[in-house]
Formats: structure tokens, C-alpha cells, sequence
């Protein structure tokens, strides 16, 4: 047999290469189906939104909702704590960004409760809870600690506690979503 | 390689074989199989007990699936059924406690005989040439225990089981882009819930049927190398074997009798010792509990995914090439990659520890290593010991995982070790320690061999 990248290409190549093409195309075309059909599905994407009344929640307590089947941490902070949250320095953080950037209105903090190391739901939002040394929450599981901000600040997790897309609906409701 | 194999099996007879047996191997040659491979195969003749744990090994995957299998007729996945559902098997259901508590305990005792198995062969060099891919589809089986396991433990919906589920699956947030979309992927949602009870479900029924077939490969790999033997050497003659049957076949219902007697003192008097008493609390999406620990087998895996807690990078800079995250998770998985290429780590030519002096005190120390990480992985994340944190000396324990399998196995151990005298024959070494003598057969033998070449 003489090499056979020296003759011109035949008919049957031609022919080999689009076939393997289309038997690639449509093994690929069957099979996403399968794959995506695990993905969320229409009725868990419908988008939900969930509006919070913010009216009975005092200084230094918090509410947890649930949005998208995640908890959501609704903190009313106290002066204190928003005092906390704005003197810490990028060099202070992990994960740098400004307590103005996290929170509409400082004296409401809005984030999403799941640890953004393993997806623990931190400690803190109980009176009692340990809130670890940066007086914010404590994931347990693997010892994250976030600030009053929800910034973390020691331990494995890589990332800030998520804000959520909110608005103020008014000075005593907001809609999460 | 010369192992000799199924030479004297006795089915293939000049003349066909008569009756059904005749009828039979002239249309599907199954009896035959079997007889070559549990009655005839030719085994060496000085295997010790810990050769038992293959056999036993599949045993307990065949207990696994029959009490699965019933489970699975009681059981039902969904999140607001599942933990009622097993409870009510526990409960109301014929003997449901009995075949529930026989799997659960089950499922550990497989990892015990696994481990054991694995260590039997790390110590006498059984993945060495040319028991390379005889050893990675043991590697590959073992993953698909630990993916089966772990998805069966999701299964009765407590709240170790949903946080397990959610702590593992949130590992593959750690890969950088794509994480989050397989995340979503794997769940089927915004976090674990039915449709990932569902899925687990069905792919916990599916596993141990994979299972099955990997362990066909590794056994019909077995049978084309042979097995390996506590001296390492290769097989030279037929008066180096004895018969699987009848001589095996007892040495394991033997052994299998005495594993039943500890499976049952588990499963009679302590069938919740190994398990966690939180997983009796029905999964609360809203409550982490406050010590999340996986099951004992996974415990020096959690170690290693917990212990890296800083960024990879360059020192003193912003510079980070592996976030803590994705480190702890590359150390998690690595530690089981490694095992894939170990046949090409390990540089020695002499397969049995026993003949390596300097290999011996490693590999023990490699032994507690994986011991002391799984009690690290059992502690709290900010445990102490001897008042320093005990992470610390899980970072440590790490190092020296990697270290025995990167360093030493292929480059110190080869270097400082000599290589020794090893006995000859398999059948004068067995005979001269059953009658009595100390030392390994010393026969001078002109043509030095023996060992892998
Ligand atoms: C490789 C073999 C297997 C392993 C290692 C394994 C492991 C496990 C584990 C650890 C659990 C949790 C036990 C508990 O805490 O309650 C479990 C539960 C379960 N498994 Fe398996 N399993 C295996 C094979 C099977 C098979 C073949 C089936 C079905 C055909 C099955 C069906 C079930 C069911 C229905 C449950 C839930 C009931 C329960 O929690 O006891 N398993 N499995
Ligand atoms: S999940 Fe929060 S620290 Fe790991």
C-alpha cells in the first residue's frame, strides 16, 4: 500500500469523513438529551420570588426565608456592627469588597445562608449561636468564619456569603429574586 | 511471565464430554468456565489468610445486592417519604430491621475486607508487573464503592444523609468556570433535594451492578497473571500449586465463617455503633447539624479535604494559583489517582515487603498514617491535639501519604535498598517452613531467577 496521504482523496473518503461527521453529530445529538434531562427542570427554574416584611425584625435580630430553596439571611444590624463591618481593610479580607457594595441600606444585611466552602448553613442567626470570631456566623462544618457583613474572613471558604438580588419595595418590605 | 495456568483443567478431555455437561459445553461453554475458575485454577501453595479477603470480598457484594434488593421493594424515594418509609421497614415491616441493619453494617464490613485487601497487596507488591491492571480495576472498583456507598447513605433522608450529600456534591463547586453549572447539574436544582433523592436512587440500584462487572475483569485478569503470594516470587512449577478446589474453596467458607461471626455481633448487639445517631433526624434543609462526619471508611478522605485551608500560591503576594477549596479537593482526589499509577511508582524490583528491610518500616508507618487521618477526619475542624491544632498534623499525615508514594516507592527506597537473596521455589520454601526450618530455601540455583525479571 503506498502512503495514503499522497493520493487524492477518493469518493470513499469523502464518503468515510462525512459519515464518521454525521454519526458523531448525531450520537451527540441523542445523548444531550439524556445528560440535560438532569438539569433543573422547568418548574424548579420557574423563578421565584419571595418579599420579606421587614417591620418586625429589631436591631441585632435576624430572619431566615427561604428563596429558591435556599436559606436567606435577613439581618437588621446594630450600629455596632455596621461599625465593624466598615473598618475592616482589604487587608483584612479574604475576599475584598466594601460593606457599602453588600448592603442597600447599611442597617439591613440581605444574603444568601449557605456557606460558599461545602454549602453548610452558618451558625448565628439564634441568640446563643457561636458567630465565630468575627462576630458574624460560623459555618461548623469545616470552620468558616464570616464578619457582619457576611464577609469571610478565616477558614476554608473561598468566597463572601452571597447577596442576593433585592430591592426595597418601600422602607419596610423587600422583594429577594 | 510464566504463570502457568488452568494447564490441568479437566474439562477439555480428548473426547467430548457426555450427558449435560456434553450437551451443554458443545452450546455454551459456562460449566467449563466455572470449573476453570473456582475448582481447577491453580493457586501457589503458600498463600496466607490474608488472601482470603478477594473471595470474602465478593461475598459480601452478593450480600449487599440480595439485602438491597428487598430494601429496595420497601423503600421509597421521595424527600417527604424516604426517612418514614425507612422507618417504617425498621419497624412494621417482616424482618425489615434485620435486612436494613445487614445492609448498613454491610456496607462497612465491605470496606474493611476491601481495605484489607488493598493493603495486603500494597504490602506483598501485588500491583507490581504484571499485576499492573489487575490492580487498577481494583482501584476502579473501589470508586465505584465509594460513589455506591455514598449514595446509599443518602437514601434514608436523615440529616447526615442530606448534609453528607450536600457537602460531597458541593466539592465539584471547587472546579473553577464550569463548578457551579455541574453543581446545579448533579442536583437537578438549587440544592439537594427530590429530583437528587431520585437520581441517587436509581443510580445507588445501578452501581453495585457495575460493580459486578468491573469484578469479572479483575478476576479474568487474575486468572490470566495469577496470583501473587506473601513471597512475592513467581510461579515455577506445577508442585508450586495446589488446586483452588478443594484446597481454597474450604481455606475461604473457613474464613467467610469467622467474618459471619463478626458481621453478626455487629449486626445483632451493635448494628448502630458504626452509624450516626443524627441520622435518625429527619433531613432539615434549614439545620446544619453541628459535627457533619461521613461514614468511617470515608473519614481519611475527609481529612485530606478539610486540611487545606489556605490558598496555593506564590508567599506574600495576591498571586493564588489552587484556592483552598479546589486544593483540599485535588489532595482528596489525588490520593486515590495516585493509587492508579502506583505500578509505575513503585521502582524496587522485589515485589514481597518481606524481603525489604527499609520498605517494611515505611509502609507501616504509611499504615498508621491513613489510621491517624481518619481519626483527624473524625474530630471537629478546629480540634487540638498536644495543644497545637490538629489540623496541623493532618497536613502532616497528608505529606507523608504522598511522600510514600512520590518519593520513597520510586526513589529512595530503590536507591538505599539492596537487592536480596530471595528463595527460589515457592514449593521449598513451603516445605522447608513446614518442617520446621527458620530460613527461606537457600538453594543455589545456576540460573538466577525468580524474581519479576
Ligand atoms: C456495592 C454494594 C452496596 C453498598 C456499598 C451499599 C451501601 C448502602 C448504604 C451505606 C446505605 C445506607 C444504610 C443506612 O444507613 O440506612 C444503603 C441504603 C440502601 N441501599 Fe444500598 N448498597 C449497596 C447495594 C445496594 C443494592 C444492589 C440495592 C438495590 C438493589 C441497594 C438498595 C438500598 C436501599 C433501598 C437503601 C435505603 C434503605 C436504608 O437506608 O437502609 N443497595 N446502601
Ligand atoms: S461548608 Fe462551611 S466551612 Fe465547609
Amino acid at each position: 500500500m503506498s502512503d495514503a496521504s499522497q493520493d487524492p482523496p477518493t469518493r470513499r473518503d469523502f464518503l468515510l469523513l462525512t459519515g464518521t461527521a454525521m454519526t458523531a453529530v448525531g450520537t451527540g445529538a441523542a445523548v444531550w438529551p439524556l445528560i440535560d434531562s438532569l438539569s433543573p427542570s422547568a418548574e424548579v427554574l420557574a423563578l421565584a420570588t419571595v418579599e420579606v416584611n421587614l417591620a418586625n425584625i429589631e436591631a441585632g435580630q435576624s430572619l431566615t426565608v427561604v428563596w429558591r430553596s435556599k436559606p436567606v439571611f435577613v439581618r437588621h444590624r446594630t450600629e455596632q456592627e455596621i461599625n465593624q463591618a466598615a473598618q475592616a481593610t482589604e487587608r483584612d479580607l479574604i475576599d475584598p469588597e466594601a460593606d457599602s457594595a453588600r448592603a442597600v441600606r447599611p442597617e439591613w444585611l440581605v444574603i444568601v445562608g449557605i456557606c460558599t466552602h461545602l454549602g453548610c448553613i452558618p451558625l448565628g442567626q439564634k441568640t446563643g449561636d457561636n458567630r465565630g470570631e468575627f462576630g458574624g456566623w460560623f459555618c461548623p462544618c469545616h470552620g468558616s468564619h464570616y464578619d457582619t457583613s457576611g464577609r469571610i474572613r478565616k477558614g476554608p471558604a473561598p468566597k463572601n456569603l452571597t447577596v442576593p438580588e433585592y430591592r426595597f419595595l418601600d422602607d419596610t418590605r423587600i422583594l429577594i429574586g | 511471565m510464566s504463570a502457568p495456568h488452568s494447564s490441568h483443567s479437566g474439562s477439555h478431555n480428548a473426547t467430548p464430554a457426555k450427558g449435560f455437561y456434553g450437551w451443554m459445553e458443545a452450546r455454551l461453554p459456562a460449566l467449563s468456565l466455572f470449573n476453570k475458575t473456582l475448582r481447577d485454577f491453580p493457586e501457589p501453595k503458600n498463600l496466607s489468610y490474608l488472601w482470603n479477603f478477594g473471595s470474602l470480598a465478593g461475598i459480601v457484594l452478593v450480600i449487599m445486592i440480595l439485602s438491597g434488593i428487598v430494601l429496595a421493594t420497601q423503600y421509597t424515594p421521595h424527600v417527604d417519604m424516604a426517612f418514614d418509609s425507612v422507618e417504617r421497614i425498621m419497624r412494621d415491616v417482616n424482618y425489615g430491621w434485620l435486612i436494613r441493619y445487614i445492609h448498613a453494617n454491610g456496607a462497612s464490613f465491605f470496606f474493611l475486607v476491601v481495605f484489607i485487601h488493598m493493603f495486603r497487596g500494597l504490602y506483598y507488591g501485588s500491583y507490581k508487573k504484571p499485576r499492573e491492571l489487575l490492580w487498577i480495576l481494583g482501584v476502579i472498583i473501589f470508586l465505584l464503592m465509594m460513589a455506591t456507598a455514598f449514595m446509599g447513605y443518602v437514601l434514608p433522608w436523615g440529616q447526615m444523609s442530606f448534609w453528607g450529600a450536600t457537602v460531597i456534591t458541593n466539592l465539584f463547586s471547587a472546579i473553577p468556570l464550569v463548578g457551579e453549572g455541574i453543581v446545579q447539574w448533579l442536583w437537578g436544582g438549587f440544592a439537594v433535594g427530590n429530583p437528587t433523592l431520585n437520581r441517587f436512587f436509581a443510580l445507588h440500584y445501578l452501581f453495585p451492578f457495575v460493580i459486578v462487572g468491573v469484578v469479572i475483569f479483575h478476576i479474568w485478569a487474575l486468572h490470566v497473571v495469577g496470583s501473587n503470594n506473601p513471597l512475592g516470587i513467581d510461579v515455577r512449577e506445577e508442585r508450586d500449586q495446589i488446586p483452588f478446589h478443594p484446597y481454597y474453596t474450604f481455606k475461604d467458607l473457613f474464613g467467610l465463617s469467622v467474618f459471619l461471626f463478626f458481621f453478626a455481633l455487629f449486626v445483632f448487639y451493635a448494628p448502630n455503633y458504626l452509624g450516626h445517631p443524627d441520622n435518625y433526624i429527619p433531613a432539615d434543609p434549614l439545620v446544619t447539624p453541628a459535627h457533619i462526619v461521613p461514614e468511617w471508611y470515608f473519614l481519611p478522605f475527609y481529612a485530606m479535604l478539610r486540611a487545606i485551608t489556605f490558598d496555593i500560591g506564590i508567599p506574600f503576594t495576591d498571586i493564588v494559583f489552587v484556592e483552598a477549596k479546589l486544593g483540599g479537593v485535588l489532595v482528596m482526589f489525588g490520593a486515590i489517582g495516585v493509587l492508579f499509577i502506583l505500578p509505575w511508582l513503585d521502582r524496587s524490583p522485589v515485589r514481597s515487603g518481606r524481603f525489604r528491610p527499609l520498605f517494611k518500616p515505611c509502609y507501616w508507618l504509611f499504615f498508621v498514617c491513613c489510621v491517624f487521618l481518619g481519626y483527624v477526619g473524625a474530630k471537629p475542624a478546629d480540634a487540638t491535639l498536644l495543644g497545637l491544632p490538629l489540623q496541623w498534623f493532618g497536613l502532616l499525615g497528608i505529606v507523608y501519604y504522598f511522600a510514600y508514594f512520590l518519593v520513597l516507592l520510586p526513589f529512595v527506597l530503590p536507591k538505599l535498598e539492596k537487592v536480596p537473596e530471595l528463595p527460589v521455589s515457592i514449593a521449598d520454601a513451603y516445605s522447608e517452613k513446614s518442617s520446621g526450618k527458620q530460613k527461606a530455601a537457600k538453594e543455589q540455583n545456576p540460573t538466577e531467577e525468580g524474581q519479576a525479571e
